[in-house]
């Protein structure tokens, strides 16, 4: 059995030493699909904070990806297009600055986030999985229909944003800059989830009336949970969106939102590293079992039903068992 | 007479038919321990869910120390200074036992909103919780899953999650509940102390540790107090007697 | 706008409200009998309007091809009960979620690989085809005006199933009481199998008659299996009453919507922006009006379950 800490170090450490082999080697496209990886490891880090720690099952974590997404696309289109953003009185000038993007990324989806759960926490249980799942698809259908914006067709970017001082199309750089920020936000994840606010956040998600007859509100807990949750999956939604340059409708799709729970669950509900294991082993599926067979989702389905059924931790609890009650 | 450190006057509860609270008025002095008893179905969970905020009264007040806090939720009053133990035990079942303790000192301390430092190196909240696990004996199990717990050690656990909140009053649905005589008989003993920090209402079956520990006794028969006394005078009473005493002699 | 116009949109509202009913009667019923949420309740909608799609083609039978979509669906739908679902009662809702997620991906690309990607098309049958006149000179079309009367068929049997037979009975204890049941020696995982392939039957009736107004086609089944959990949502989780009534509601919504809203919207601005801000916004409506409902019911219309 596997110290987690070491667990965790040798997964971020896997995907650097892997990048730089197919840097070497001079396959970019590998180092594509690691950022991939990385990326979709950051959104399912943000989901795990509100699922695996918040016990909020949210099946609409698309809106924020999606935000973020869009954050990203209507920043640059009004960049390119050298046409100022009008909000009413206000006038935004675009930008290509990856930072700033960032920064906007991350206030709309807590913004937005901060919204979506104080009417979803009203509720608990099955309503709380559905209001979530009604408020992705009230977004997709927004994004459908917002043809300013590409409607569902979606909108291009030509050129990557920028990042100072790197340059941000050579692949490796841009891997390092998502690998960067997956490591910070960790980090981020890891000291939370020890801290007060995590020891109050996993007893709420446990008993609830607990919490509450220590004096604390479980309801506020699970909220600022969400709103963290949401603008770190914003965060990966803008670099999505960077990495394909291009945002459309799908990333507010309820598919979407389901595959990021699966990545969670894959690696293993509320653990450090589980949302990167299972970005890992979905992207190394869709392009291993893609390449095999037009229908590697059957293989996906099958795969994620006998980790239900059979290995509720999931691939880090298999090879890392959770242990109880150290710093 | 002191003034009561908790207070209910006239709290009633309907459900549908059923009155589940009649106009129940009682009070916890301090220094003491009230016990309320009664047959099942009397209206005692119900009560204890109005003190402590779960439950909103048809019509009625409760006052902790002297306040209105009716239309005060759970954690409120929890804040005013009510401890309360459950009668089935409410513990975060994945987390240690000293995590269960630390959670008490994070209310206690009302700074939940902290986001770096671990919470286990917190000098201040480890000592609150510490201290409250070795005053029930659980010193030794602190790193423990709570799961692994015994029955007993859980209920100890639930009494020292309550210290930890240094309240001004106990509130403890059946702490006996399910223990041995071996565990009653140190339980009863660590209340008899406890009273002196701060008064319990005390809801309880266990007839040998009311009898042992009560100051006095509400006796609650459908929802009504049918009588409020000292031991000896409920073990008087003809009402109670007939009532529910009755029933089990 | 004339009346006329109105009363057709109505229409259209019932019936696709009363085919939300089919797919949100039989989540509704699993969820209150057995506590399960079964996001693959669309993929049964969706083998039920393949089967339909096969033996119509084959035999050329529209009453063969109902029967063999409610046959498929419940057939399917029992074998899942007995390898997977049964499993998933016991766990949370979370691992309920991600099994029939699961099962979803499975069932989906399965049928892509048996039929292939294009659409298929099952024909409304000669004897069904074409308009009635109702009173007051209304056109409708007969196979849409039968839908709405076997939605409401399915809807008095059910309730007829529920309050008066033996195993509603049995259906209304397990709601309440698992042990009860299991006490009064009812076999609780047959009745568990049956309650799971009769809500399979109904989706893949819905899928088999709604499928003869649209096409066909893999990923058919989820948008519809949203709208019926918006449907049970609001209704209130378990309750048959509050599935119906939100099945109208949403349909309802949802037609009204599409066609009135645009219409509201040519007031203010240019007819191109109305028509697609219009439609976004009646889209969206019904998960607007989801939100609201929960806002002020947290648990539904007729929900009790707190």
């Amino acid at each position: 059995m596997i110290r987690e800490r070491y667990l965790n170090l040798a997964v971020l450490a896997g995907l650097l030493a892997l990048a730089l082999w197919a840097l070497a080697g001079d396959q970019p496209f590998t180092i594509t699909l690691l950022t991939k990886v990385v990326i979709l490891g950051l959104a399912a880090a943000g989901l795990n904070i509100a699922l695996g720690i918040g016990g909020l099952v949210s099946l609409g974590h698309a809106v924020f990806f999606g935000l973020g997404g869009y954050a990203m696309g209507i920043l640059a289109f009004h960049a390119q297009n050298f046409a100022p953003l009008e909000l009413g009185p206000l006038s935004i000038a675009g930008t290509k600055s990856m930072p700033v993007i960032w920064l906007a990324a991350i206030a709309v989806s807590a913004a937005v986030a901060v919204v979506i759960g104080l009417l979803s926490l009203r509720t608990s249980g099955v309503y709380f999985i559905m209001i979530t799942l009604a408020f992705g698809q009230m977004f997709y259908y927004f994004a459908i229909s917002w043809s300013v914006y590409g409607g569902e067709d979606g909108l291009s970017i030509y050129v990557r944003n920028g990042f100072p001082g790197l340059n941000t199309l050579d692949p490796i750089q841009f891997f390092g800059i998502c690998l960067a920020i997956l490591c910070l936000v960790l980090l981020l994840s890891d000291r939370l989830a020890r801290s007060p606010f995590g020891l109050a956040l996993n007893a709420a998600r446990q008993v609830p009336v607990r919490v509450e007859t220590v004096g604390l509100s479980p309801t506020r807990l699970k909220l600022l949970a969400f709103v963290i949750s949401g603008a770190i999956t914003g965060l990966a939604g803008a670099l999505y969106a960077d990495l394909n340059r291009f945002v459309s409708p799908t990333m507010f799709s309820w598919q979407l939102s389901g595959e990021l729970m699966v990545l969670v669950i894959l690696g293993g509900v509320g653990r450090l590293i589980g949302p990167v294991v299972g970005a890992a082993i979905f992207v190394a599926l869709e392009h291993l079992l893609g390449g095999l067979t037009e229908f590697w989702h059957i293989w996906l389905g099958v795969i994620l039903l006998l980790i239900v059924l059979f290995a509720r931790g999931g691939v880090v609890g298999l090879i890392s068992p959770r242990r109880v009650g150290h710093d | 007479m002191t003034e009561p450190v908790l207070a209910t006057r006239d709290l009633t509860k309907s459900f549908g038919a059923l009155k589940a609270s009649d106009g129940i008025s009682i009070d916890l002095r301090p220094g003491e321990i009230h016990a309320i008893i009664g047959p099942n179905g009397a209206g005692k969970s119900t009560l204890i869910h109005q003190i402590c905020g779960g439950l909103r009264p048809d019509s009625g007040t409760v006052h902790l120390l002297g306040r209105d806090v009716t239309a005060e939720g759970i954690a409120a009053r929890a804040r005013l200074g009510l401890g309360r133990t459950f009668q089935i035990s409410a513990l975060a079942m994945e987390d240690s036992v000293l995590q269960n303790a630390m959670l008490g000192a994070l209310g206690h301390s009302g700074r939940p909103w902290r986001f770096w430092r671990p919470a286990l190196r917190d000098p201040d909240l480890r000592a609150r919780a510490e201290d409250s696990l070795h005053r029930v004996g659980l010193a030794d199990h602190m790193h423990k899953r709570t799961a692994n717990l015994s029955h007993g050690q859980r209920r100890q656990l639930e009494v020292a999650v309550a210290l930890t909140l240094d309240p001004k009053a106990f509130i403890m649905d059946e702490p006996m509940a399910g223990l041995g005589a071996e565990g009653s008989a140190l339980l009863t003993r660590f209340l008899d102390e406890l009273r002196a920090q701060a008064p319990i209402l005390l809801v309880e079956h266990d007839m040998d540790a009311v009898f042992a520990l009560a100051d006095r006794i509400s006796v609650l028969v459908y929802g009504r107090v049918i009588a409020t006394g000292t031991v000896d005078e409920i073990r008087a009473s003809a009402e109670v007697r007939e009532a529910y005493l009755g029933e089990e002699a | 706008m004339s009346t006329i116009l109105i009363i057709e949109q109505i229409l259209n509202g019932l019936q696709f409200g009363i085919m939300l009913f089919l797919m949100a009667a039989g989540l509704t019923l699993i969820f209150g009998v057995m506590g399960l949420i079964n996001l693959a309740h669309g993929s049964l909608y969706m083998i039920g309007a393949f089967a339909a799609a096969a033996v119509a083609g084959a035999t050329g039978s529209f009453l063969l091809a109902l029967a063999a979509a409610m046959a498929a669906a419940a057939l399917i739908g029992a074998i899942v009960e007995m390898t997977v679902i049964r499993r998933l009662y016991a766990t949370d809702h979370l691992d309920q979620v991600l099994a029939t997620f699961a099962l979803i991906l499975i069932f989906s690309e399965g049928t892509r690989w048996i039929f292939g990607s294009l659409p298929l098309y099952l024909n409304i049958p000669s004897w069904l085809a074409g308009p009635v006149t109702l009173p007051g000179g209304i056109q409708y079309p007969l196979y849409r005006l039968t839908l709405i009367a076997v939605g409401l068929l399915v809807w008095l049997g059910l309730w007829w199933l529920i309050e008066r037979t033996r195993l509603g009975i049995q259906i209304r204890a397990g709601e309440n009481d698992r042990e009860m049941i299991a006490a009064l020696g009812i076999n609780i995982s047959k009745l568990y199998t049956l309650v799971f392939a009769l809500g399979a039957a109904l989706a893949g009736l819905a899928g088999a008659l709604v499928g003869t107004i649209q096409s066909v086609q893999v990923g058919m089944g989820e948008p519809v299996l949203i709208l019926a959990f918006v449907v049970i949502v609001i209704g209130g989780i378990g309750s048959i009453k509050g599935a119906f009534v939100g099945a109208l509601l949403v349909g309802l919504t949802s037609t009204l919507g599409g066609v009135f809203l645009p219409e509201l919207f040519k007031l203010f601005t240019d007819p191109a922006t109305a028509q697609s801000a219009g439609a976004s916004l009646a889209s969206m409506s019904i998960y607007i009006l989801m939100s609201l409902v929960l806002i002020w019911r947290p648990t539904g219309l007729f929900g009790a379950r707190a």
